[in-house]
């Protein structure tokens, strides 16, 4: 079935391509002109589909200009649209009339590679600063990433509300508990919020342009520290798309070690989350108990895989580091150990009315909302939609052991803590598999070089939700571009939306059931 | 009514590590700052790895509370700021005002490999590499991410110093 591919049959004539040099091969891509840029994106939006992400990659090495990129998504298939732009002239339609998120895209691909969206609503950079100057463009291959720029003067423009008594409440960067930075302005009326906007970019370390200086094999530990939170998904996504360009072919073992990595990971982010949120509502009891459930299994990582969040473990071409009998074993009686305990904490998770009083109804994103944003993960999934990539988009062993997708439809707070709870269990369910079933064999091929101007995708589901990574080589089979979509691209529009009407005192409880990544959205 | 676990024994191995650089802090702590050493963290623009090892050393495990150090909203209380970085372009200014506001000793401690020199990231348009780039550092903590216990010695080196 691909419901993405017969949509766009209409438009395909002579000036529509389909572009082979796009791996996997299971991901159509077509090359058409920048008029039917937008007429693909009306067809996608009938029938659904979901915008994935946008982008632009500088070709000039080519001998081309710059390629503009959409991905779409339904279901389990992937489509991915581009079209030209010529160096003079850098423009492309804009996609925001009937894709939300291209909204925060075309900002980001404006203001880093200087291609312009024409018709987009907002003409205010994107994690470029106010003070940077205006033709910085640091995509761009004619720019030296390792100068300073100079800081110009500049300001940036919020959104203002007026009115009798409407005020403005500026929040961080530097926030008050240990996160991350980024500015949160309100407007409000007494203690409810009207309308908050986001402003980040705070920490932009320059993750896609320093790919650009690395070797492939350097890329997977860069990929690691996109968002220090989500190493194991992040690496594995960039070694995912960097395989299907050299077609390497990754042992089984090392898959399934693989699942285990990331399953590993989503527990103990998820048991972090499930206490953060229970805190933030001033039940401190549960965040003390789930950070001790969480330490556990971190210490459990550094003894069997020799670090605590199992960063590089995931390399190019497979795993570097085996499992034995006795390091199963200890898994094995850990995560019975956890799963009692666990399920006794969220019994009094439930039982405890202040705090249902609290997460409940509060931090609403309806699925009507959540399906027009696009969002993915565990905000989808708390907000009615069915997106999982381990089941729409499985890689062994998924597509053997199966996962059950909770999907729950009120949109609260609550609802994303729940997502959360039964992940926890499932996932004690899917390493029970993964460990009675592990194949044997190697942990690791050779994963070789990808030949000259071709390209990478992967969709991995970290615990956050939905990574993609874009990959293309350039004309000495070097990395010419790396593109990075952490769930949080798409999900903080997400939160801007689900506070309206609550309370001020609500913001952390509904930032938290979110928590999305700084790191991995400012890149 | 149904509790949660209410105390145990640390693993054996922590209770090691833990106990000898713990009795130090507390010592120090107990001399130097009137038994209260109050800690601002600032990511100056991390991956994020970093701070959760620095809510690791807030968790029961390791505890940090009970040897005198507390973790303060604002680095007007603050005797250290625990930075993590590399320090971004962006964050940079923040950095600054930062510190700025922070009262006498003014202790600073670099964070993670990306603190002491910009780690992966290095030093380019958006990054200006390690915290010592911005405002005077202390002591640095070398790590990817730092572990609790190598954070624990680095805050103990920071206060026994000045
Ligand atoms: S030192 Fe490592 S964990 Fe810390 S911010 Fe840098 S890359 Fe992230």
């Amino acid at each position: 079935m691909s419901v993405l591919v017969d949509a766009l049959t209409p438009l395909l004539g002579p000036d529509v391509r389909y572009d082979v040099s796009q791996y996997p091969s299971s991901i159509t891509s077509c090359i058409m002109l920048r008029g039917k840029f937008v007429e693909a994106a009306k067809a996608m939006k009938k029938v659904h589909a979901l915008l994935v992400a946008e982008w632009a990659a500088d070709e000039t090495l080519f001998g081309r200009g710059f390629g503009i990129y959409a991905c779409y998504r339904w279901g389990s298939e992937y489509l991915i649209i581009k079209t030209e732009a010529p160096l003079e002239e850098p423009i492309f339609p804009t996609l925001t009339e009937k894709f939300l998120p291209a909204y925060r895209f075309e900002r980001q691909m404006k203001s880093l590679m200087g291609v312009i969206p024409v018709g987009h609503p907002d003409s205010r950079p994107w994690i470029k600063f106010e003070d940077w100057p205006e033709d910085a463009w640091p995509l761009r291959k004619s720019f030296n990433a390792s100068k300073t720029m100079p800081r110009v003067a500049g300001e940036y423009k919020f959104v203002r509300a007026e009115g009798e008594g409407v005020y403005e409440i500026p929040v961080g960067p530097v926030h008050a508990g240990i996160i991350e930075p980024g500015h949160f302005r309100f407007q409000a009326v007494g203690e409810d919020i009207l309308n908050l906007e986001e402003r980040l970019g705070y920490v932009h370390k320059g993750i896609e342009k320093r790919f650009e200086s690395l070797s492939w094999q350097e890329g997977s530990r860069l990929a690691g520290r996109v968002s220090g939170d989500t190493t194991v998904a992040h690496s594995l996504a960039y070694c995912m798309a960097l395989e299907s360009m050299t077609g390497c072919k990754v042992p089984e073992r090392a898959q399934w070690l693989r699942a285990l990595f990331l399953e590993r990971e989503r527990i103990a982010n998820h048991l972090g989350d499930i206490g953060a949120v229970c805190n933030d509502a001033a039940f401190a009891f549960i965040l003390y108990q789930m950070s001790r459930l969480k330490e556990i299994m971190l210490r459990t990582n550094y003894k069997l895989f020799g670090h605590r969040f199992m960063m590089d473990r995931i390399i190019p071409g497979g795993v570097s580091v085996d499992i034995d009998p006795d390091g199963k074993e200890l898994i094995l009686s850990e995560l019975k150990k956890l799963l009692k305990e666990f399920n006794r904490l969220v019994a009094i998770y439930d039982e405890n009315s202040s705090l249902e009083d609290r997460v409940r109804d509060t931090g609403i994103l309806i699925p009507e909302k959540a399906r027009e944003l696009c969002v993915v993960g565990i905000v989808a999934r708390g907000s009615g939609l069915n997106l999982d990539c381990r089941t729409q988009n499985p890689f062994p062993p998924y597509d053997r052991i199966g996962v059950n997708v909770p999907v729950l439809i009120y949109g609260d707070v609550n609802a994303r803590v729940y997502v959360r709870i039964k992940e926890v269990r499932e996932s004690i369910r899917i390493i029970r598999e993964i460990l009675e079933t592990l194949p044997g064999g190697r942990i690791s091929a050779d994963c070789g070089i990808p030949a000259p101007d071709t390209s990478g995708f992967s969709a991995i589901e970290g615990w956050r939700g939905e990574i993609v990574y874009w990959l293309q080589s350039g004309p000495n089979g070097e990395i010419n571009r790396c593109m990075v979509r952490d769930p949080s691209s798409v999900n903080w529009l997400g939160l801007e939306q689900a506070v309206l009407g609550n309370i001020v005192p609500d913001f952390p409880l509904c930032n938290k059931s979110f928590n999305q990544s700084y790191s991995g959205h400012d890149l | 009514m149904r509790t949660g676990i209410v105390t145990e024994p640390l693993p054996a191995e922590v209770e090691e590590e833990i106990k000898s650089v713990g009795t130090k802090l507390e010592d120090v702590i107990r001399r130097r700052f009137s038994r209260s050493l109050t800690i601002r963290q600032v990511d100056a623009g991390s991956c994020n790895g970093c701070e959760l090892e620095i809510h690791a050393i807030n968790n029961p495990i390791y505890n940090c509370e009970r040897f005198g150090i507390h973790f303060t909203a604002s680095p007007r209380f603050a005797d250290m700021l625990l930075v993590t970085g590399p320090v971004t372009r962006n964050m940079e200014i923040a950095l600054r005002r930062t510190y700025i506001s922070t009262p006498p000793p003014k202790l600073v401690v670099a964070v993670g490999d990306c603190g002491c020199n910009g780690g992966i990231f290095g030093e380019s348009y958006a990054s200006l590499g390690g915290i010592d780039k911005v405002i005077p550092v202390d002591v640095y903590i070398p790590g990817c991410p730092p572990t609790p216990v190598a954070l624990l010695h680095g805050i103990l080196k920071a206060v026994g110093n000045k």
